[in-house]
C-alpha cells in the first residue's frame, strides 16, 4: 500500500511536470496541442493524486491532513481540482503553466517528507476536522489560482503598456479576460476562506473552549481574511479592477503562503501539530 | 508542351507600366482568343490586378516564346515593345508551375499574405474557362494553385496578424478587452482613416458608434452611416466615458484629450479601460495619458511598428510556405511527366518486350531440343507480333490531333490501359 501510495504520488508529480514543461513549450512554439496538452496533464495528474489521496484517507479513516506531508499534498490535490473547475469555466492559455510550478513544490516537497502514516493527535479526532481543512484549503486554492490570474495580467499590461507586442504577447490572453478570471476566482475563494474560518472558530469552542485564541495562524489567516475582503469590497463597491487588483491578489497570495506554511515553520502555536 | 507565365509586378515594374499593359475584364475574352494564335499557345489565361498582369499557356515551342508574348501584349495595347520588354519576367516548365503557386499563396504579393490574389486568380481561370481557353494542363495548374493556397493559409501564419493600421487596431482591442461585442467606439473627427478604421471595429460588433467632428454636420453624416450618434464637438469631452475605445484623427495643434479629462472619465466608468488610438499628426493625445492604469493609448508610430512586425512574421512564415509549395511543385512535375509522349512509348515497350521474354523463355525451355535456327525464327515471330501489337497504340500516342489538349492526353489513357508503372 505504501508503495503504491507513493507511486501514484509520485505519477502525479511527473504528469505535472510535465505540464510546466508543456506550458513553456506554448510560449516559444505555440500550437493547439501545446495548449491542450499542459491543462491534460494536470487532469491526469490530479486523477493519480486523488487517488493516493483515498488511499491515505482509508489508511487513516480520516480526511488525511494531519501532517506537514499529507497537508502539502492535499492542498496541491485541490489546486489541481480548482484548476480543472476554473479551467472548465473559463480557459486561459498559461494559467497551466503558472499553476503547474506550484503543484510540483507541493508534490515534491510532500514527497521528501517522510510519508509515513502518522499516529492522529487526539485533538484531530473530530467532525469539524474534515470540514474546516476542506473549505479553509479549497478556499486558498480558489486564491492562488486568482494569483495566477493576477501575475499573468501584470506582464501582459505591463508588455501592453510598454509596447512590448511581439512574441509572448501574442500567446498571452486579453486583459480583460485575466481581469475576469481573478475576480471569479476571488468570488469562489472568499466564501469558502471565509466559512473555512467560521468553521475553525467552531471546532475551537469545542476543542479549546474558546471561539478565537489569538493563535498565530488565527491572525494570520484574519490578516488574509482582511485583504481579500478588502479587494472583494473595492472590486464590488470602488471599481478596483486591473492593476490594482492584481497587485492586491499577489499581497493575498503572499499572506496565504504565510498563514499555510510560514506559521508552523516559523511560529508556534496550536495549530503546530504539523510538525 | 510547356508551361510558361511571362508578365510583370510590382516588384518589375512602376505602376504606369503596369497601369498602360492591364487589361479591363471585359476585354479579357477577346484577348485569350487573340493571345492564344498570336503567341501559339494550346491553353491561355490572362491575370490582370493592379499589382501584375500576367499570362500563363501552355505552348509546344519555347523558343521565341516570350517574345510572341511580348508583341501580342505590345500589339494589343498599342504599346512600343521597348517600353516594357526589359520588364517582363518569363518562367517555364517548373519555373512557371512553382510561380503558379506562390502568386496564388500571396507570397508574391506586395504585402506578403494579403488575401485578394487568390480570388483574382480564380476569377482569371474563371474567364478563361468560360472563354473555353484553358484545357487539361491549366486547369491542373489552377486547381492546384488554389490548393496550396489554402495549405499555406491554414499551416502557415502567413496571415494571422494584421498589417493595415486598422486592423492591428482592432487586434490590440481584442487584446485588451478579449471581446469587442458590446463595445462602444467614439471617433472624434470624421477623416477617412477613422471611418476605415470604425468599419472594422462595427464588423467585430461593435455595439454604438460616436462621431464628433468639429464641423458637425459632417459628425451626422458619418455616424448615420453606422448608425450612430453624434456628439457635439464643444461637449464631446463630458462624453468619454461612454467610449471603451476612442480613434483620434483630427487635424487639431494641440492635445485635445490629457490626463484630466479621463481621469474624470474612469472615475465616471469605475476604472473600465479605454484604449486609445491616437492616428493624428500632430497628436491628439497627450502620452501621458498612457501612465494611467486602465487607460491604453497607442499612436501610429505605434501601430506602425506592431505592424512592421506583423510583417516580419509574415516573412518568416513565408518561408515555411516556400518548402509547402516546393513539394507541391515536385508533385506537380511527376504528374506532367505522366503526361509526357517520349517516356510512355519507352515504358510501353520496355512492358511488352518483358512480357514476350519471358513468355519465349518458358516455351524455349519446354522444347530444349530445339536448333539454333529453329530459335532465332522463334524470336523472329515473337518481335514481329508484338511490333505489329503496338503498331496503333504507338501510332495514337505520337498523333499530333491527339495531342492538342481538347481531349485527354493519350499518355495517360495508355498508361491505364496498359498499367505501366509511374515513372
Amino acid at each position: 500500500m505504501e508503495l503504491i501510495y507513493s507511486l501514484l504520488l509520485v505519477g502525479a508529480l511527473l504528469l505535472y511536470v510535465i505540464s510546466m514543461i508543456t506550458g513553456f513549450v506554448y510560449l516559444f512554439r505555440p500550437g493547439q496541442k501545446a495548449l491542450h496538452g499542459g491543462s491534460d496533464a494536470i487532469r491526469f495528474g490530479a486523477v493519480l493524486h486523488a487517488a493516493a489521496f483515498l488511499i491515505r484517507c482509508f489508511e487513516t479513516g480520516t480526511l488525511a491532513v494531519t501532517n506537514l506531508h499529507e497537508s502539502l499534498s492535499f492542498f496541491a490535490l485541490l489546486l489541481a481540482l480548482a484548476f480543472i473547475v476554473v479551467n472548465r469555466k473559463n480557459s486561459i492559455a498559461m494559467l497551466g503553466a503558472f499553476t503547474a510550478p506550484l503543484l510540483i513544490i507541493f508534490t515534491l516537497w510532500a514527497l521528501v517528507l517522510n510519508h509515513a502514516v502518522t499516529p492522529q493527535p487526539p485533538i484531530l479526532k473530530s467532525f469539524w476536522l474534515p470540514v474546516h481543512v476542506l473549505l479553509s484549503f479549497a478556499g486558498n486554492a480558489f486564491l492562488v489560482l486568482g494569483c495566477g490570474a493576477a501575475v499573468i495580467y501584470l506582464i501582459q499590461e505591463h508588455l501592453i503598456k510598454k509596447k512590448r507586442l511581439k512574441g509572448i504577447f501574442r500567446r498571452l490572453p486579453a486583459l480583460q479576460k485575466l481581469d475576469e478570471l481573478n475576480y471569479f476566482c476571488l468570488r469562489l475563494g472568499f466564501p469558502l476562506l471565509t466559512l473555512g474560518i467560521i468553521s475553525g472558530s467552531v471546532w475551537a469552542s469545542y476543542a479549546w473552549g474558546s471561539h478565537w485564541n489569538w493563535d498565530p495562524k488565527e491572525t494570520w489567516s484574519l490578516i488574509t481574511w482582511l485583504l481579500f475582503a478588502a479587494l472583494l469590497h473595492g472590486r464590488m463597491n470602488s471599481g478596483w479592477r486591473g492593476r490594482r487588483a492584481a497587485l492586491l491578489t499577489i499581497i493575498g497570495f503572499a499572506a496565504i503562503m504565510f498563514t499555510f506554511l510560514g506559521v508552523n515553520l516559523f511560529l508556534s502555536g496550536l495549530h503546530g501539530y504539523l510538525h | 508542351m510547356h508551361i510558361v507565365i511571362s508578365g510583370l509586378n510590382h516588384q518589375t515594374a512602376p505602376v504606369d507600366t503596369r497601369e498602360r499593359l492591364a487589361f479591363k475584364a471585359e476585354e479579357i475574352p477577346a484577348a485569350l482568343e487573340k493571345l492564344r494564335q498570336e503567341a501559339g499557345l494550346s491553353e491561355a489565361l490572362i491575370l490582370s490586378t493592379c499589382n501584375r498582369v500576367e499570362i500563363y499557356g501552355i505552348t509546344d515551342r519555347l523558343d521565341n516564346c516570350r517574345e510572341r508574348m511580348v508583341a501580342f501584349l505590345a500589339g494589343f495595347h498599342r504599346l512600343p515593345a521597348a517600353d516594357f520588354a526589359d520588364k517582363l519576367y518569363f518562367h517555364a516548365d517548373q519555373a512557371a508551375v512553382r510561380h503558379s503557386f506562390r502568386v496564388a499563396s500571396s507570397l508574391d504579393s506586395m504585402v506578403i499574405g494579403e488575401p485578394q490574389i487568390l480570388g483574382q486568380l480564380k476569377d482569371a481561370f474563371f474567364i478563361a474557362s468560360e472563354a473555353r481557353t484553358t484545357g487539361l494542363i491549366l486547369n491542373r495548374l489552377m486547381h492546384r494553385s488554389f490548393f496550396i493556397a489554402k495549405e499555406v493559409r491554414t499551416r502557415t501564419k502567413i496571415a494571422s496578424s494584421a498589417v493595415s493600421v486598422s486592423f492591428a487596431a482592432v487586434e490590440l482591442a481584442k487584446k485588451i478587452f478579449g471581446d469587442l461585442k458590446g463595445m462602444k467606439v467614439m471617433l472624434i473627427g470624421a477623416g477617412e482613416m477613422c471611418e476605415l478604421a470604425a468599419r472594422h471595429f462595427v464588423n467585430q460588433g461593435i455595439e454604438q458608434v460616436l462621431v464628433t467632428n468639429r464641423t458637425f454636420s459632417r459628425a451626422q453624416e458619418l455616424a448615420a452611416e453606422f448608425e450612430g450618434i453624434a456628439v457635439s464637438f464643444d461637449s464631446f469631452r463630458q462624453e468619454l466615458d461612454e467610449a471603451d475605445i476612442i480613434l483620434s484623427s483630427t487635424g487639431s495643434p494641440d492635445y485635445l484629450i490629457g490626463p484630466t479629462e479621463l481621469t474624470t472619465a474612469l472615475k465616471k466608468r469605475r476604472n473600465r479601460p479605454i484604449f486609445l488610438i491616437d492616428i493624428a499628426v500632430p497628436r491628439d493625445i497627450d502620452p501621458k495619458v498612457n501612465e494611467l492604469d486602465n487607460i491604453y493609448l497607442f499612436d501610429v508610430d505605434d501601430l506602425q511598428e506592431v505592424i512592421t512586425e506583423n510583417l516580419d512574421q509574415r516573412q518568416q512564415e513565408a518561408l515555411r510556405a516556400e518548402g509547402l509549395v516546393d513539394q507541391e511543385v515536385e508533385k506537380f512535375e511527376l504528374w506532367l511527366e505522366s503526361l509526357a509522349v517520349t517516356p510512355t512509348i519507352k515504358a510501353l515497350r520496355r512492358q511488352t518486350a518483358e512480357i514476350a521474354a519471358r513468355e519465349l523463355d518458358k516455351t524455349l525451355s519446354a522444347f530444349p531440343d530445339l536448333s539454333d535456327k529453329e530459335k532465332r525464327k522463334l524470336e523472329a515471330m515473337v518481335k514481329a507480333i508484338t511490333n505489329k501489337f503496338l503498331h496503333h497504340p504507338l501510332n495514337y500516342l505520337k498523333a499530333p490531333e491527339n495531342n492538342n489538349g481538347q481531349g485527354p492526353p493519350p499518355a495517360v489513357v495508355i498508361r491505364k490501359i496498359f498499367k505501366l508503372p509511374e515513372e
